[in-house]
């Protein structure tokens, strides 16, 4: 999730230590029905298949984006690391992001 | 986890007086990467946690000195990202991005890395390399002193980390971090190398200083290797003689990242590669 804009462990933060922060879930990319052009760009780019990781996936690149809006792909991979991905070798992930670094 | 109370003190003055007023039944926090799991896991049952966060003085990153001064709140990430330790060392900063991944480097602290003394963590070995100090609450560490076993250092308790200082490295030096890692590439080391190494312009070794990670219960120097080549001019073969010595001064122990005999005859094979970066 992003705790004011930053990426973070869901999972490593009691509520308590995020108090005052805004943060922002899956739940809280896209606008209501309008995705964003990464969101996009994952339906386009065959960036998921299962879906399972895809929430993750999103946040983080959605992170990336912000920090970087055209990241090498190098930058990508390393920056994506901690994403682990079952179904699509990671390929349509990257070049998802990639065509979203690019609009 | 168990139910604790939660405290966020806005001055090293407060967050000192609550962490003595509650003694064992206290734990201090700083970003909460190590803390966090050791009381999922049930290992840490703090009655009260103390939060260091609002302590924003302890996040500045400066010179200060002759000497890189990080404060012990900064995160991974801002350390790894920052144009004062990348100017100081590169291996610096590419040690500091090697730690897991962009989400725990975002959350995790250097003091809170240091005071927690796993001995695969990256960043202090390339600390060591460098003679980095720790400065504390009440006194001045050098790093090579402060770890004194697995996930123990000689903190005394309520003693926090404010800072650690890192001298410039020689000029002309070279440095270089390696990290070995078999499996995922989030992962802590299966053996780590730290080294720097400066010459005179007759090629002879002036400056040389290897540490080890994940190669015994905490980081360490490796001296008997520094020794063997200090002010000469090694050969190839003098290199890997003298990493070859690396063998008896690692301690590693069996987990799942290797066998203890594995991992020291890779902490051969990447001190010997550590000593051809800095070296030829």
């Amino acid at each position: 999730m992003l705790v004011d804009g930053a990426l973070l462990s869901a999972c490593l933060l009691p509520a308590v230590f995020v108090d005052g922060a805004s943060v922002t879930t899956i739940e809280g990319i896209a606008a209501g029905e309008r995705l964003t052009p990464l969101q996009q760009a994952f339906i386009e780019r065959g960036g998921f298949q299962c879906g399972i990781c895809t929430p993750g996936q999103i946040v983080a690149a959605t992170a990336l984006l912000a920090e970087k809006p055209r990241p090498e792909h190098e930058e990508i991979r390393a920056f994506m690391k901690g994403n682990l991905c079952r179904c699509t070798g990671y390929e349509g992930i990257v070049a998802a992001i990639d065509a979203a670094a690019e609009r | 986890m168990n139910a604790f109370d939660f405290h966020a003190p806005t001055s090293v003055a407060e967050a000192q007086e609550l962490l003595a007023r509650h003694g064992a039944d206290a734990v201090a926090m700083a970003g909460g990467t190590s803390v966090v799991v050791l009381m999922k896991q049930g290992l840490l049952r703090p009655a009260h946690v103390v939060s260091l966060r609002a302590l924003s003085e302890w996040r500045r990153v400066e010179r200060t000195d002759g000497a890189l001064r990080l404060g012990g709140l900064a995160t991974l990430r801002e350390l790894e990202r920052s144009p004062l330790v990348r100017q100081t060392s590169a291996a610096l900063a590419s040690a500091f991005g090697a730690v897991a991944t962009v989400r725990i480097r975002n959350q995790a602290t250097l003091g809170g890395a240091l005071a927690h003394a796993d001995p695969a963590q990256d960043p202090p070995v390339m600390l060591l390399a460098l003679d980095a100090e720790v400065e504390t609450t009440s006194r001045r560490i050098r790093l090579a002193d402060f770890f004194v076993d697995v996930l123990a250092t000689i903190l005394e308790s309520a003693e926090l980390i404010v800072a650690a200082r890192v001298p410039s490295p020689p000029p002309g030096s070279r440095s270089i971090y390696l990290k070995f890692l078999p499996r995922t590439d989030d992962d802590y080391a299966t053996v780590s190398v730290g080294a720097v190494a400066a010459r005179s312009q007759d090629g002879r070794i002036t400056h040389l200083r290897v540490a080890l990670g994940a190669a015994g219960p905490t980081a360490i120097r490796a001296r008997a290797v520094e020794n063997a080549l200090a002010g000469s001019r090694p050969r190839a073969k003098d290199l890997a003689d003298a990493a070859a010595l690396v063998r008896d001064e690692v301690d590693p122990f069996d987990d799942l990242r290797g066998t203890a005999a594995y991992k020291r005859e890779m902490a051969r094979v990447w001190t010997e590669r550590a000593l051809r970066a800095v070296l030829v």
